[in-house]
């Protein structure tokens, strides 16, 4: 029997970490910057997290003050993915290398950076298994609002998460209130339209392409730190954040760059992602795989009837993917 | 504003033209440059001397004959999948997925030796898995180019998520053909009858996939430079609007040259199932569809300089590993050094399409290096 | 003059684009209360050397002061904070957005698009401008997109204005109306700059004129101290004759038979209706029209590269027989057999490959030929060297790409690859935009051995002198349809002017 109110929960903190990452990569591709170091960013911010959170507890013994345990490896996850966004962004908008590449290079990296310094940190632990728990951080990422139990169903599939789940809703909102809203969004979705028009209109483009990129690398980060701290409870094990970041990216083109929707669209990836489980014949692992290739066939299916429509308001901003050069000819 | 500075301190102009032989000059310089941080950062973690880090990078490609075959085998299948995604990118078609076409092709020919294996002699079988590998990449290409031909629909995106119902298919063919039972793994296919199993030249197993890689080497340099449809493909690529006006059928070109481009990835996945690995997995292809993109950018869409590009990303990542692995630390440090590299060739390309002007007391000065 | 102080004073501006030194030592004074016509050909660097002014170029050497106080213009803002505004010839706006997102793109402040509106509605009504402030860009006419440019500009209070040639899009009703606005401006006491190359609208409008030839600063002068021979003089460097040859036809047949053609744009509006002409072998048909009035479409149409919605165009062979063109691409056309030459007005863009050195820019029309898989080579590379010899191309060597090459040898490569192919139908499109007065002659001389040899050709240009000088008839086109064809020869200038504005050409007055 399908059970809906064990399912939605679970949906949700799966389709958390894909949020934060879309929102972020929306941000920073309106600016036209098509950022595809992304899963590397998300990477860095979740072990950025586990480092901090890691000499944390090992300092206290596991007495972890609530505030200061989050503050540290909200701090270090968010230090790592800016690092890494002004990587991508002093190569791609100072040096004007190309987009491609140099993503999937930060990508590379990334990952890489993660799975190192995860690995040493198994082995520094000493644990048996491979993998580092950092339970007492957890415990604060996790907790929920005290009276959430007592209100059955809606307190389950409303207020049962960690309040990295609500602040990933709020920022969803947030960047969509400002890109429509506000100058300072109107202004970016010149710079990725056309970069050419937003400079003669006197906006600083290399500055907005550097802040909507930064800014949505620190925002994507904080999907990898979510994925640690409260999916997995604390636990990183190499690899295991797994291609959740390529997600994240088709989860932009689903929403056709529009993160509002992302808050639904999110959790129907998450949803998407373990329906199996809740499926009779899901129990034959070979069709969970197949369950798992749904998001990425339906954003195919999306970014085909985008362009088949041929909706301007709905297609890529419009020099993404380009370097600006003002003096061009 | 301030009135006193009468102009910005420099300004940045796009150079006219470079000669190769400065353009290459500082590229090595970037990668002397970026192994030498490497080095630093090395020593640093490991505490080792830096002579002995590079030492341990040589090593590692060279340091026995086994090492220097698996090198030669590590770049062939690179350079492979580089010189398939290489027409696409010089008609400006960004096919970011190559590693789903080599993993179609990797699926069919797996499919072959799996399915038709106990049925059909071994040399129909081969025949069976070289042709259906090659379809079944020229097919994972050619779905996003014909929506890009006919609809313009964004092929960076398409090809990119097309890498990962690939990977998923692959997954799910990986249970259903498990074996033993409720491992989750195919494991190595047909080990007693050998059957599918692409012979050894000399007595190397790796000479076969070398040897074809380097006919596709030249094959792809010689069609690119000098063959019409290579023409076609570069003036496609310059200016849609050119192609049309001589009467170049623009979208029949994006299609054919998607399907050569996954065709030749569907070759490197039978290569990396019916001569390496005789095996299935979803992690196959080891993201070179990736890497082959930088390999391909940084020698500028040129198969021959490709083999130099991607000799340097695989002798750099198989040092690492031997860092890795002599120093005991984790196989991932290999990345990040992969990463540090690539990021110092990437940034030092501004040096070479750009040059910068500084304005002190009206002199200009150039600079030419990182 | 002298006793105003400058709004803006350019002194010794250099800017050079690789090789190319596009403004070299430029003086130049603007003062407010007068409307400047900046003149000058196409490339003497009169767009250039506004845009440095509007912070989209840096200059290499030199130093402008507005007011009295020297400033350095890093970027469009600085501009926008000194009170500069450019309307650019090449529309600066964001598809997507409306035209109030536009308008307010770049300010500081809280987004306030309803005070926007507002404010913007007040100005269209103290210009009598027509704008909906809540359409999008990507639903506009050119006009319109125009007109948002400039309330743009206005919006930012913009008391410095300068239009890159803002007529070239108009009609002459909306040229009337932007003129009296431009005076309304000056009268406020705001200064204006146009760049032009329309003599008649530097006598109508400016106050002031000052010339640049070749990226240097000729002169300046009253416009009523002046008339049109002298600055045409100061614009070409001498006193232009136009004496260009015009044999005879010899032996005219029809060749390419036109009738009511009609073709409409992918976004549906109509470019060309029920359009009928027959041209003829071994005769110019020059074809008139103000820009954008469906020359474009005409040529392409004939060429195969632009779908048609109805009509025909009949390609007539020397004994009689008739084969249709339409529905047919190049390549097919090429492959009937009929020799077809087009020289398009985008010649980097279009004509040739940019980035691509002379030989292989003569393998485009030449690359299929024979059977060999593999591309002939030395064909196209002696075909590249013969017409770098013939007409005189300047070129360091036929392996340099086409790019770096200045406009008029530009021009020359791609004239000399259609013409190599002997055709009998050449169609040119602004053949001569952008040339001096040599390449301009040169490319006249091209076309008439072309008209010598028999060859139909189609000659689309903007220039009326030159037209009435060159063609044996003139095709006049008004709005996409054709308003009378006249013969070449006696044809006033006046009368082909008025037939560009007003079909049939004969005014209600």
């Amino acid at each position: 029997m399908f059970d809906l109110f064990s399912f939605l929960p679970r949906a949700v903190v799966q389709g958390m970490p894909l949020l934060l990452g879309s929102t972020g990569e929306t941000l920073t591709e309106k600016s036209g910057n098509l950022n595809l170091g992304i899963p590397g960013i998300m990477y860095v911010g979740a072990i950025s997290g586990v480092i901090g959170s890691f000499f944390y507890e090992q300092a206290t013994g596991g007495n972890v003050q609530p505030l200061v345990a989050i503050l540290i490896p909200l701090g270090c996850c968010l230090l790592g993915s800016l690092l890494m966004g002004l990587l991508y962004c002093f190569l791609t908008v100072t040096l004007r290398a190309n987009q491609n590449v140099t993503g999937l290079a930060l990508t590379t990296f990334g990952v890489g950076f993660g799975n190192f310094f995860g690995g040493s940190l198994i082995k520094l632990s000493g644990s048996e298994l491979p993998s580092v728990i950092l339970t007492a951080t957890s415990n604060v990422f996790r907790r929920s609002l005290p009276f959430a139990g007592k209100l059955g169903w809606f307190g389950k599939i409303f207020l049962s998460y960690g309040f990295l789940a609500y602040l990933a809703v709020v920022i969803a909102l947030v960047a969509s209130y400002i890109l429509k809203r506000t100058r300072a969004g109107l202004q970016l979705r010149a710079v990725g339209e056309s970069p050419n028009t937003a400079d003669a209109a006197g906006i600083n483009v290399n500055r907005y392409k550097y802040v909507a990129t930064c800014t949505g690398s620190m925002i994507a980060g904080l999907g990898g730190l979510y994925y640690v701290m409260d999916y997995a409870s604390g636990m990183w094990s190499n690899n295991a954040f797994g291609d959740r970041g390529w997600l994240a990216i088709a989860l932009v083109i689903f929403t056709v760059w529009r993160p509002n929707v992302g808050v639904l669209a999110s959790i129907l990836f998450g949803g998407l992602y373990i329906l199996h489980m809740y499926i009779p014949s899901g129990m034959n692992l070979a069709v969970k795989e197949l369950y798992k290739m749904a998001p990425y066939v339906i954003t195919i299916i999306v970014l085909v009837l985008s362009s088949m429509r041929n909706k301007r308001e709905n297609q890529p901003p419009a020099s993404l993917g380009l370097a600006y050069f003002r003096e061009e000819r | 504003m301030n009135n006193k500075q009468r102009s910005p301190l420099f300004h940045i102009a796009k150079r006219s033209a470079l000669r190769w032989y400065s353009a290459w000059a500082i590229r090595g310089g970037a990668v002397l440059l970026a192994l030498v941080v490497c080095g630093v950062i090395t020593s640093q973690v490991t505490g080792e001397d830096p002579i002995a880090v590079y030492k341990a990078i040589f090593e590692g490609s060279f340091g026995s004959s086994r090492k220097a075959w698996v090198l030669l085998q590590n770049i062939a299948m690179l350079l492979c999948v580089s010189l398939a995604v290489t027409p696409a990118f010089r008609m400006r078609c960004w096919n970011l997925g190559a590693e789903g076409q080599a993993l179609a092709g990797a699926l069919a020919a797996a499919a072959c030796m799996i399915l038709l294996g106990p049925k059909l002699p071994n040399g129909a079988v081969i025949l069976c898995m070289i042709v259906t590998s090659i379809l079944a990449g020229a097919i994972w290409a050619g779905i996003p180019a014909f929506f890009k031909a006919k609809w313009n629909t964004n092929e960076t995106l398409f090809t990119l998520m097309m890498n990962y119902v690939a990977t998923q298919l692959v997954s799910y063919y990986c249970v259903v053909w498990e074996s033993p039972k409720g491992s989750g793994n195919i494991g190595i296919i047909n080990p007693n009858t050998q059957i599918g199993w692409f012979p050894s030249i000399a007595g190397q197993k790796y000479l076969l996939n070398i040897l074809v890689v380097a006919l596709v080497c030249v094959a792809m340099y010689v069609y690119l430079n000098y063959s019409k449809h290579g023409y076609e493909i570069a003036v496609v690529g310059e200016s849609e609007r050119t192609a049309r006006y001589v009467g170049i059928k623009v979208e029949r070109v994006i299609i054919r040259t998607m399907l050569l481009s996954g065709a030749v990835c569907g070759l490197a996945g039978l290569l990396l199932v019916g001569s390496t690995n005789h095996t299935l997995t979803p992690t196959l292809v080891e993201g070179r569809g990736f890497t082959a993109v930088m390999v391909s950018w940084l020698a500028k869409f040129n198969p021959i300089w490709m083999i130099l590009t991607s000799f340097l990303l695989v002798f750099l990542s198989r040092g690492a590993g031997e860092i890795a692995t002599n120093f005991g630390l984790n196989s991932s440090f290999g990345d990040i050094l992969t990463g540090v590299i690539l990021f110092f060739i990437i940034g030092s390309e501004f040096f070479i399409n750009y040059e910068i002007h500084f304005r002190k007391s009206g002199e200009k000065e150039e600079t030419s290096n990182v | 003059m002298d006793n105003k102080i400058a709004a803006v004073k350019m002194r010794n501006i250099t800017k050079r684009f690789g090789p190319v030194l596009a403004n070299d030592k430029v003086w130049l004074d603007i003062y407010r209360g007068e409307i400047l016509a900046l003149l000058g050909e196409n490339g003497s660097g009169k767009t250039t050397l506004m845009n440095m002014l509007s912070g989209i170029y840096f200059p290499d050497e030199g130093e402008i002061s507005i007011d009295g106080k020297e400033v350095v213009i890093r970027s469009p803002k600085d501009a926008f904070d000194l009170g500069i505004g450019m309307i650019h010839q090449h529309f600066k706006l964001v598809d997507v957005l409306t035209a109030a997102e536009n308008i307010v793109l770049g300010l500081e402040g809280k987004l306030d698009l309803k005070a926007a509106k507002e404010k913007i509605r007040g100005i269209c009504d103290a210009y009598g401008f027509e704008v909906d402030p809540d359409q999008k860009i990507y639903d506009m006419s050119v006009s319109q997109k125009q007109t948002v440019e400039i309330v743009k500009v206005l919006y930012r209070g913009a008391d410095i204005l300068i239009l890159d040639e803002p007529t070239a899009v108009l009609t002459p009703q909306e040229t009337d109306k932007l003129f009296a606005v431009l005076r309304n401006m000056r009268d406020d006491g705001k200064a204006v700059v146009i760049i032009t190359h329309k003599m008649h609208e530097v006598e109508a409008l400016s106050d002031r004129v000052a010339i640049l030839r070749h990226g240097q600063f000729i002169g300046d002068m009253p416009t009523r101290d002046t008339n049109a021979q002298e600055m045409t003089n100061m614009m070409v460097g001498h006193a232009v004759t136009l004496n260009i040859d015009r044999p005879e036809p010899v032996d005219p047949k029809p060749r390419i038979e036109v009738k009511n053609l009609t073709v409409r744009s992918i976004d549906g509006i109509l470019k060309l209706e029920d359009v009928s002409f027959t041209a003829n072998s071994g005769e110019i048909l020059g074809i008139a029209g103000i820009s954008g009035c469906g020359q474009k479409e005409l040529l392409e149409a004939i060429a195969g590269l632009q779908p048609v919605e109805s009509g025909s165009i009949q390609y007539i062979e020397d004994d009689g027989s008739r084969e249709e063109l339409i529905g047919k691409n190049p390549l097919s056309i090429a492959e009937m057999g009929v020799s077809l030459s087009f020289v398009p007005e985008d010649r980097l863009g279009m004509g040739l490959v940019a980035n691509m050195d002379l030989s292989d820019n003569m393998m485009l029309r030449s690359f299929r030929k024979g059977r060999s898989i593999f591309t002939d080579r030395k064909t196209p590379r002696q075909l590249a060297l013969d017409v770098v010899e013939e007409l005189e191309v300047r070129t360091p060597s036929v392996a340099t790409p086409v790019r770096r090459l200045s406009g008029g040898n530009v021009q020359k490569v791609l004239v000399g690859r259609e013409i190599a192919s002997a055709p009998t139908v050449l169609l040119t499109a602004y053949a001569v935009r952008g040339l001096d007065i040599n390449s301009s002659y040169t490319i006249y001389d091209l076309i008439n051995k072309q008209k010598a040899a028999g060859v139909a050709v189609l000659y689309v240009g903007e220039d009326l002198d030159v037209l009435l000088e060159l063609a044996d008839r003139i095709l006049v086109l008004c709005g996409g349809k054709v308003s009378g064809i006249v013969p070449g020869r006696g044809a006033k200038k006046r009368d082909v002017g008025l037939m560009m504005t007003k079909i049939g050409g004969k005014t209600d007055e």
